[in-house]
């Protein structure tokens, strides 16, 4: 008698934690202000986007807006523990709280945004799928693929344009789904595979792993449109708009002119208001989102314009070579464009 | 006059608390409905949370239109299926490997955990090997390794190494002939049928007539020509009704045929392998067990080692290995889960994985996953606690 009695008493008392657990819904500036750093959803690894160096730091597109966050909210670009999950992982993660951020060359699409309590921040680089083949098929376009086996990711867009496109062009294909991309990589170049898909700029970067890299070919068509961008929890508007503006700041930022190296010159004399009220001289912008007002500047003196960030991490300066293309300024022929900052 | 009373004075009712049968009662009554309220508040909460960041719940996404392929479909299956066919694809994936590694598992397990007692030094040493090396070498890295480094050794399919121009062995798996039953091949499986209940019938006789005369009939033979002949004989009397499309090399792949996945094989070769090790060291302590006495009667009556072995040891044997076993099995059911490491589309990659992605019905999906493993297990395990009645010691 005495143990169920205790059990009784027990019972009640884990009913009532959990009642004081959920219903804490905490903002998440406090949250990283309070710990002096957040938790950003990466890859498991893809060259140019999110994968750790040789000496263990991570680098790629998606990694500078984690830091560009960091550095816009705590001053300090180094203060983001970086978590790699897969394809699969991501979501759930970002839905549970484990992760604050998700950087993770994820596509923003209408079931993402709308059904899983998600919001997309906008668009740090816009791509399209592809198919990567070996040269000696002697395979010109995606049409010729008919019966052919593709390596691809599981749980990705890829996974469905894939299959839509088949049946949109009336072919078979045999599909092997893999966890991670290097996987996928690997089927490719044991041969399990004819063909490898995933977003162009994606195969870009697995193509610098395969065994041959010279002997295989991305094909021409793109078959779908893949805007990758940086996600967080819905309902939390504040972070929500600190991580919108962090990346239009870099795109700003590149717009007009501010460059990591010019960026304190800048400062001191602004050629004009844009860049006064950008690095914080005019007006409160920082202070309407919660943070301070040299926001942008610390991202642009610590992490970089979105140029910069581009050729050093996917562009002519990185192993990629990847071309601006479409995301080039809207004034330089792309339609990469922020709102203004006033 | 003092007389001693015959009957034990009445119990006072007094109140009903008092009473230890209520009493009990109330409290797990009482217990019960508490935690029946806790689980419900826990769901409540879930929902009311889930709700409040605006993700979707519900089961309503399993009529959605899947939109993706998969590589293996035991049943028809095309990208504009819904959801809820995915769950039904996987689900098969995953029992059609865990019942391909469940039978040959125990076959491994048990030559192995025999060889394993043999006289014969060589054979003992070989299967102590196989034992000690497959049991300590985590499963997973097991898998990879016939994955990435047996299977993709083989060629590209072009290259294809070919038996008989039927069957192609290749780094896609293994492409053999498929047939394609014609009219009036229905009476071949029906022949089938006859010849196996014949065969079991002819066992029954023949064990009665031993019983009776002491005289032993060639079961195994005339059994297996029975089951055999039958059928080929009435397959070949109905003008043999069967076509077999040969794969052809078509482009990148082979067209035509039965195309057998190498994640299949490699998972399939790992599973058995791996759990075969654990059987045989099962099998061994079930041999073991037996006493030794039981052995040398058998001899001193001179009856030959492989009938003391069939006769005398494993169905003592059986005892003390069913119980195990079933543990084993179900270790190899959950274990097939592992499959998504390779690609393989069983329940956990297919449902639980590309589903669960494109959906984002994280609680749903995991839930039925839970509970499809539960329900296998908990069907797996009443099967053998069925059969381990049977194999119990009768006591006489």
């Amino acid at each position: 008698m005495r143990y169920k009695n205790k059990s009784l008493i027990v019972m009640p008392a884990a009913m009532l934690a959990a009642v004081a657990v959920t219903h804490v819904q905490a903002a998440t500036l406090d949250d990283v202000k309070s710990s002096g750093e957040f938790t950003c959803g990466v890859s498991t690894g893809l060259t140019g986007f999110s994968s750790p160096d040789e000496n263990g730091k991570w680098t790629g597109i998606d990694v500078e807006v984690c830091r560009a966050v960091a550095a816009a909210v705590l001053g300090d670009p180094e203060k983001v523990v970086f978590s790699p999950l897969t394809a699969k992982e991501r979501f759930t993660a970002l839905q549970s709280g484990e992760v604050d951020l998700l950087s993770r060359n994820t596509t923003w699409t209408a079931t993402r945004d709308n059904s899983l309590g998600l919001n997309f921040a906008g668009v740090n680089f816009y791509d399209g799928q592809g198919f990567l083949v070996r040269k000696d098929l002697g395979v010109k376009s995606a049409t010729e693929l008919d019966g052919a086996s593709i390596c691809v990711q599981a749980g990705t867009t890829t996974e469905l344009n894939m299959a839509d496109y088949f049946k949109a062009h009336d072919m078979q294909f045999q599909q092997v789904a893999f966890d991670t991309s290097d996987q996928t990589a690997q089927g490719f170049d044991s041969g399990r595979c004819d063909v490898l898909t995933s977003d162009s700029s994606q195969l870009a970067a697995l193509r610098l792993q395969l065994a041959d890299p010279d002997g295989v070919v991305i094909l021409p068509e793109r078959i779908s449109k893949e805007p990758l961008g940086p996600v967080v929890r819905q309902g939390d508007d504040q972070w929500f708009d600190i991580v919108k503006w962090s990346l239009f700041a870099m795109l700003n930022a590149e717009e007009l002119g501010v460059t990591s190296e010019n960026v304190d010159q800048m400062r001191d004399n602004p050629p004009n208001p844009d860049v006064a009220r950008l690095l914080g001289k005019d007006g409160n912008f920082g202070e309407q989102m919660g943070i301070s007002n040299d926001w942008a500047y610390n991202i642009v003196k610590m992490v970089g314009n979105y140029g910069e960030v581009f050729e050093r991490t996917v562009g002519m300066d990185s192993p990629m070579e990847l071309e601006r293309g479409i995301n080039a300024l809207w004034n330089e022929g792309g339609i990469q464009y922020a709102p203004p900052v006033r | 006059m003092l007389r001693p009373s015959t009957t034990l004075p009445r119990r006072g009712r007094g109140p009903l608390w008092r009473n230890p049968a209520i009493r009990a009662l109330i409290v797990q009554a009482v217990l019960f409905l508490v935690l029946a309220a806790f689980v419900g508040y826990l769901v409540h909460n879930t929902l009311l949370n889930l709700e409040a960041r605006g993700i979707h719940t519900g089961f309503g996404f399993l009529e959605g239109r899947a939109g993706f392929a998969i590589p293996q479909t035991l049943i028809e299956y095309t990208s504009d299926s819904t959801y809820g066919k995915t769950f039904v694809i996987g689900l098969l994936n995953t029992l059609l490997v865990s019942a391909l590694g469940i039978v040959a598992a125990t076959i491994i397990g048990f030559m192995v955990g025999i060889a394993r007692l043999s006289p014969n030094w060589l054979l003992a040493r070989l299967a102590t090997i196989y034992v000690e090396a497959f049991r300590n070498i985590p499963l997973l890295v097991q898998i990879l390794f016939w994955y990435y480094a047996v299977l993709r050794a083989l060629p590209s399919p072009r290259q294809s190494l070919s038996l008989f121009d039927a069957f192609f062995f290749n780094v896609r798996g293994m492409v053999m002939p498929d047939p394609q039953p014609l009219d009036g091949f229905a009476a071949t499986p029906w022949a089938l049928l006859i010849a196996v209940v014949g065969a079991i019938l002819f066992g029954l006789f023949a064990k009665r007539r031993q019983a009776r005369t002491g005289q032993a009939l060639p079961v195994y033979w005339i059994g297996a020509a029975l089951v055999i002949g039958l059928p080929l004989i009435v397959f070949l009397l109905t003008g043999s009704p069967l076509e077999w499309t040969l794969p052809e090399l078509t482009g990148f792949n082979f067209r035509g045929g039965i195309n057998i996945l190498p994640e299949l094989l490699a998972l399939w070769l790992a599973l058995s392998i791996y759990t075969a090790a654990f059987i045989a060291e099962i099998v061994r302590s079930g041999i073991l067990s037996v006493s030794h006495g039981q052995t040398e009667a058998a001899r001193s009556l001179s009856l030959p080692e492989a009938i003391t072995l069939r006769k005398i040891v494993i169905p003592q044997a059986m005892r003390v290995i069913v119980p195990q076993m079933t543990s084993q099995y179900l270790n190899l059911i959950k274990n097939s889960s592992l499959a998504t490491a390779i690609g393989y589309p069983d329940l956990v990659a297919v449902f639980a994985g590309t589903t669960l992605n494109q959906t984002g019905q994280a609680i749903e999906i995991i839930a039925m996953t839970m509970a499809v493993y539960l329900v296998i297990s908990l069907t797996v395990s009443f099967l053998m606690n069925l059969y381990n009645a049977r194999t119990l010691l009768k006591e006489r």
